[in-house]
C-alpha cells in the first residue's frame, strides 16, 4: 500500500508498505529519517517518541497505515528556522546541549520530542513551568541508561526557563557552567 | 558563540562537541549507515535449549517466503577458518563461538541461522518460518548445581594476575582470636547492560575488502576478530563506528551480529545489515555474572579491622571461561593484617558473561560494604567512623604507597553535603513526613587507575584549525568533548578550531574504550601528538613564542605528527586507585516495604577532573545503575533450562525517570602527580561501585532488617528477620 503523511512540514509518500510495518519503521527505513531510534519495538523506552497529529506516540506502535493522511514531526523537525532562515535548535534541543543531558544521544530523540510536548501543555500554554515531579512523571516512559536523569530535569527546568522568559540573546554559551 | 580560552580549556564544564549533532538527530549509529545499492537485513533465529545438537532444520518455508534472499545455517554456511584471536577482552581461557559452522549448541539464545531478505519484516517473518529441532544433551542450567562444580580461574588468568586464592597473613586464626565478629552470604544476580541502543553491523565486502560499520567500544578488535575468524590480513578489514549508543561493556566483544553481517554478505554478494532485537540481547551481548559472595570480618573493640576473610564463586559458560577480580579490593581497600580471599568461577550452559560497568569491582565491594555496615552494627560504630579508622595510605596488598588517595575527604565532602550528622544510629529511629521509615546508609567505592599504550595523530591546517584523530570511541562519556579539549590546550587553539575524530581503524591506534582508562590513556596521546605537532610547525619558522595560528597561516600547508605513548613504571611504583563515598536516603513504607531512594550522595577522588559537566553526568549516570542493581534489576534465569526469562525492557526494569531522587556528585580537589602525565584516575565506573550497598544499608537502617539478596524487592524487605 502506499503511505502518504505530512513529515515535519513535508508531503511524503511511501510505496510498498506492507500492512505490518510501523511507523517508526516507515520513518527510518523508508523515508531515510533515523532520527527517531528503535530500541526495543514495544512501547517501552520511548526512543521512537515522534508527534502524530501533535500527540506523542510510540512510533513502534503506530501502523504506518494507522499514519497515512496525517501529520508526523520528529526530532528533525524540532529545530526552527532562525531569524536567518538557517535552522537552529530549539530551545529544548539547545537546553539539553547545555545541561549535559545528552550522553550516547540514543535516547535523546525520543526524550527531546516527550519534553517539547510536556512544555507545550505547562509553560508554553501559560500554566507555568512543571515542577520536577511533573517532569519525571512526564518523561518516565523515556529510558535513558545514561545520564541517571539528573542533567535531563536539568536541561527541561532550562527550556522552561527560556520558553517562558526567552533565551538569553546570543544563545546559551556553550562553554558555560551550569 | 564566543570562543573559549584555549589555556584554561582543560577543567572547564564544556558543554559536548557532538550535542548540537546529537539533539538534531544527525548521529549516525552503526545501523543507520548507507553501504550503498543492494541493502539486505539479516534476522537471526536464535537456540531454545541449553545443550545438545541440532538435530534437523527445516528452511523451505522460510527460503519460498516472498523478499528472501537466502537462510543461512551450519549446512550451508561458508566454512570460515577462525584462525585463533584473542583480544584483551576475551576470556583467555577457552574459544568462541563458532557461528553456523556446525550442529553443536551450547546455551539458550545461540544463533543457528540466519534470514536474509529484501527488508527487515520480510528477514523476520522467514526467520520465524525456519523449523529447528533439537536432540538436548545433559546441561547444567541452575546456578547452584554450578556452584557445586566451581572451580578456580585457571593458569591463563593467573598469568593476567587474577589467582582464585589470595590474602596475606592468617585469617582464620585471626578471626578465631578478634572479640568482634560478623559472617554474611550476599547474592547478586545477572545484570545485563542493557544499553539503549541495539547492537548491529552493516557488512559490505567489495573487491575482497571487508567495511563494518558496527557498536562497538574497540573497532581495532572487530577488525582483529573478523581477520581471524575470515582468515584476512587485517588491512582488508576496515571498522567504523563513530557513534555508539550507550554499551557499559557490550561493545567490548564483537558479538554474532558482526560475524554473521558479514558471512551473510560475502554469500550473498549484497551488503548485509543484522541488528539484534532487545530479546536477543539478552543471550548474545554478555551480561554481569551472577554471584554468591561470603564475608567474615573480625575486628577489635575500637574498630580495628582484625582479619578479612571473602570468598565469592561466579557464573561463566562451559565453552570459555569468565572471571573478573571480585575479591581485590578485600585486600587493598582498607588496613588490615590478615586477610584471605578465595574466587571461583561455576561452569554453566550459558552464555559467557561478560564485562560490565564496574567488572568485578561493583560485585566484590557490594559484599565487602554490606559486611562493613554489619561490623558497624556489630560494634555499636558509625558505618563512616569505622571506614575511617580502616584508612590506609598504604595498599597492604602490595606493600606500595597509593599514588593518591582521598576516601577519608570523599567521607567528610558527601556526608556534609548529604547531613550524615542529623542520621539517629539507632534502626528504624527515622520517619519522614509522610510517615514512612528513613533509612541513611553508606558505602565506599573503589576502582583502579589505568593506563594502556595509545597513540594519535593530530594535523594542524594552513587556516589556523586542527583535526586530531586516534581509532578510539566515545559510547556517551564524552571522548570527542575531553580529546578536543587537550587538544586546544595543549596546542594553544580555541576550543571551535579543534576537531576530534574517533572510530575508525584507519586513524591511530586507541586501546579499547573501557576500564576507566581513555582519558589517561588516549588523553596522554593527544596531548604529545598536539605538543609535537606544535613543536613542529614553530621549528619551521625557527620561533618558539608565536601564535600558532598565524605560524600555520606563513607555513601555508598542514604540519602533522603522530605519537604513541605507554605508561612507564609508575604503575608498580604507586598503587593507583579512584576512591569514593557514597551515601543513600532511603524511604521504607512501613506495611508494603517498598523502597524508595530521595537522595543519593556521592564524592570522589578520581584526580584531575577534565570536564566537570560530562563527569557529573558520568557519575550521576553510573550511581542510577547502581541503584537499579539495588533495587529493580536482575535478569532471571529459568533453573530448568537456563533459559533468561525476562528479556525485554517490560520486564528487565531499568530505572525510569520517575524512580530517580536527587543526585549528587562532587570530586574532591586531588592532584596525583604520579599516575599519569595528564593527572586524571578516571571515573567511567566508579560511580556505580557502592551504590546498592548504601542502599542495602540504608534498609537496613531505616527498617532493622539485612537485606542480602539483591534488588531489595518488597518480598525480600517483607521476609528479613528484624534483627
Ligand atoms: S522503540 Fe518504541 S518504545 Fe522502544
Ligand atoms: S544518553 Fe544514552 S541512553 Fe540516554
Amino acid at each position: 500500500m502506499r503511505v502518504t503523511m505530512t513529515v515535519n512540514g513535508h508531503r511524503m509518500d511511501a510505496d510498498d508498505v506492507w500492512e505490518g510495518e510501523s511507523l517508526l519503521y516507515v520513518l527510518r527505513e523508508r523515508l531515510g529519517l533515523a532520527g527517531s531510534k528503535n530500541a526495543c519495538e514495544q512501547g517501552e523506552c520511548g526512543s521512537c517518541t515522534v508527534f502524530l497529529d501533535e500527540v506523542t506516540v510510540c512510533a513502534c506502535l503506530v501502523a504506518a497505515g494507522q499514519a497515512h493522511g496525517r501529520s508526523v514531526r520528529t526530532v528533525e523537525g524540532l529545530a526552527e528556522a532562525g531569524a536567518d532562515g538557517a535552522p537552529g535548535l530549539s530551545d529544548v534541543q539547545e537546553a539539553f546541549v547545555a545541561a549535559g543531558a545528552v550522553q550516547c544521544g540514543f535516547c535523546t530523540p525520543g526524550l527531546l520530542v516527550q519534553t517539547e510536548d510536556l512544555l507545550r501543555r505547562t509553560v508554553a500554554a501559560g500554566a507555568g513551568a512543571p515542577s520536577d515531579a511533573e517532569i519525571r512523571e512526564a518523561l518516565a516512559g523515556n529510558l535513558c541508561r545514561c545520564t541517571g536523569y539528573e542533567a535531563v530535569i536539568e536541561a527541561v527546568r532550562l527550556a522552561a526557563e527560556w520558553t517562558e522568559r526567552g533565551r538569553p540573546a546570543g544563545g546559551p554559551a556553550r562553554g558555560e557552567a551550569r | 558563540m564566543t570562543s573559549t580560552a584555549a589555556a584554561s580549556v582543560v577543567g572547564q564544564p564544556v558543554s559536548r562537541v557532538d550535542g548540537p549533532l546529537k539533539v538534531a538527530g544527525g548521529a549516525t549509529y552503526a545501523a543507520e549507515f548507507d553501504p550503498g545499492p543492494g541493502l539486505c537485513h539479516g534476522a537471526i533465529v536464535t537456540s531454545t535449549v541449553a545443550s545438545g545438537r541440532i538435530a534437523s532444520i527445516d528452511t523451505a518455508a522460510a527460503e519460498a517466503a516472498p523478499g528472501v534472499v537466502a537462510v543461512l545455517t551450519h549446512r550451508n554456511a561458508p566454512v570460515l577458518p577462525y584462525h585463533e584471536h584473542k583480544g584483551l577482552t576475551d576470556p583467555p581461557e577457552g574459544e568462541r563461538i563458532h557461528l553456523l559452522q556446525d550442529d553443536r549448541v551450547r546455551h539458550q539464545g545461540q544463533p543457528v541461522a540466519l534470514a536474509v531478505a529484501e527488508t527487515l519484516e520480510e528477514a523476520v517473518y522467514a526467520a520465524s518460518l525456519v523449523r529447528v529441532s533439537y536432540r538436548p544433551e545433559s546441561a547444567v542450567t541452575a546456578f547452584s548445581d554450578a556452584v557445586a562444580h566451581a572451580v578456580p580461574p585457571g593458569p591463563r588468568y593467573r598469568d593476567r594476575g587474577l589467582e582464585g586464592d589470595g590474602g596475606r597473613g592468617d585469617a582464620d586464626a585471626a578471626l578465631g582470636a578478634a572479640p568482634v565478629r560478623i559472617e554474611a552470604e550476599y547474592v547478586m544476580p545477572r545484570l545485563n547492560h542493557n544499553p539503549i541502543e541495539p547492537h548491529g553491523t552493516v557488512a559490505r565486502w567489495s573487491e575482497g575488502e571487508l567495511t563494518l560499520w558496527d557498536k562497538t567500544q574497540w573497532v581495532d578488535n572487530v577488525r582483529a576478530e573478523m581477520a581471524a575468524v575470515f582468515g584476512l590480513p587485517p588491512d582488508r578489514v576496515r571498522v567504523v563506528s563513530p557513534f555508539v549508543g550507550g554499551a557499559f561493556g557490550s561493545g567490548l566483544r564483537p558479538w554474532a551480529n558482526v560475524t554473521l553481517a558479514a558471512m551473510a554478505s560475502r554469500h550473498v554478494d549484497r551488503p548485509v545489515k543484522v541488528v539484534l532485537t532487545r530479546r536477543q540481547m539478552f543471550g548474545i551481548t554478555g551480561y554481569r555474572p551472577r554471584s554468591t559472595h561470603r564475608v567474615a570480618l573480625g575486628a577489635d573493640r575500637d574498630g580495628q579491622l582484625l582479619a578479612i576473610r571473602h570468598e565469592g564463586v561466579s557464573e561463566t559458560s562451559t565453552y570459555e571461561t569468565y572471571a573478573e577480580e571480585q575479591l581485590g579490593s578485600s585486600e587493598y581497600l582498607y588496613a588490615c593484617r590478615d586477610v584471605a580471599t578465595r574466587y571461583r568461577v561455576a561452569p554453566r550452559n550459558v552464555q559467557t558473561p561478560n564485562d560490565m560497568r564496574g567488572p568485578g569491582k561493583v560485585t566484590g565491594v557490594h559484599a565487602l560494604e554490606c559486611a562493613m555496615d554489619e561490623l558497624a552494627a556489630a560494634l555499636d560504630m558509625d558505618p563512616v567512623e569505622l571506614r575511617l579508622r580502616n584508612d590506609t595510605i598504604v595498599d597492604q596488598s602490595t606493600g606500595v604507597p597509593f599514588s593518591s588517595r582521598s576516601l577519608r575527604e570523599c567521607y567528610q565532602a558527601a556526608g556534609e553535603r548529604f547531613g550524615w550528622s542529623r542520621r539517629n544510629p539507632r534502626p528504624g529511629a527515622m520517619r519522614d513526613e509522610r510517615g514512612r521509615l528513613v533509612g541513611y546508609g553508606c558505602a565506599s567505592a573503589t576502582w583502579p587507575a589505568m593506563r594502556q599504550a595509545a597513540e594519535a595523530r593530530a594535523r594542524l591546517l594552513p587556516d589556523g584549525s586542527a583535526v586530531v584523530s586516534s581509532s578510539s570511541s566515545d559510547m556517551g562519556p564524552g571522548t570527542y568533548t575531553s580529546m578536543t579539549q587537550v587538544a586546544a590546550e595543549t596546542l594553544g587553539l580555541p576550543l571551535e578550531r579543534v576537531r576530534f575524530e574517533l572510530g575508525d581503524t584507519r586513524m591511530p591506534t586507541a586501546p579499547v574504550h573501557g576500564g576507566s582508562w581513555t582519558m589517561a590513556s588516549l588523553g596522554s596521546a593527544v596531548q604529545a601528538a598536539c605538543a609535537e605537532a606544535r613543536r613542529r610547525a614553530l621549528a619551521e619558522i625557527g620561533r618558539a613564542d608565536a601564535d600558532l595560528a598565524a605560524v600555520l597561516r606563513q607555513i601555508g600547508e598542514p604540519v602533522e605528527a603522530t605519537v604513541r605513548t605507554e605508561p612507564g613504571d609508575e604503575l608498580r611504583r604507586y598503587s593507583a586507585h579512584s576512591f569514593g563515598a557514597v551515601f543513600a536516603e532511603v524511604a521504607v513504607d512501613p506495611d508494603l516495604c517498598t523502597v524508595r531512594v530521595p537522595r543519593l550522595v556521592g564524592a570522589y577522588g578520581v584526580g584531575r577532573v577534565v570536564n566537570p559537566k560530562t563527569a557529573r553526568s558520568q557519575i550521576t549516570g553510573g550511581m542510577v545503575m547502581g541503584m537499579g542493581m539495588a533495587l529493580t534489576e536482575r535478569t532471571e534465569v529459568d533453573p530448568r533450562d537456563a533459559r533468561p526469562v525476562n528479556s525485554s525492557l517490560a520486564d528487565y526494569l531499568v530505572p525510569v525517570n520517575a524512580d530517580v531522587g536527587e543526585l549528587d556528585a562532587v570530586f574532591v580537589d586531588e592532584e596525583d602527580p604520579h599516575v599519569n602525565p595528564l593527572g586524571v584516575k578516571g571515573l567511567g565506573e566508579i560511580g556505580t561501585v557502592g551504590v546498592a550497598a548504601a542502599i542495602c544499608n540504608a534498609v537496613y537502617h531505616a527498617t532493622g532488617r539485612r537485606v542480602r539478596e539483591l534488588p531489595v524487592t518488597v518480598e525480600r524487605v517483607l521476609g528479613a528477620a528484624v534483627r
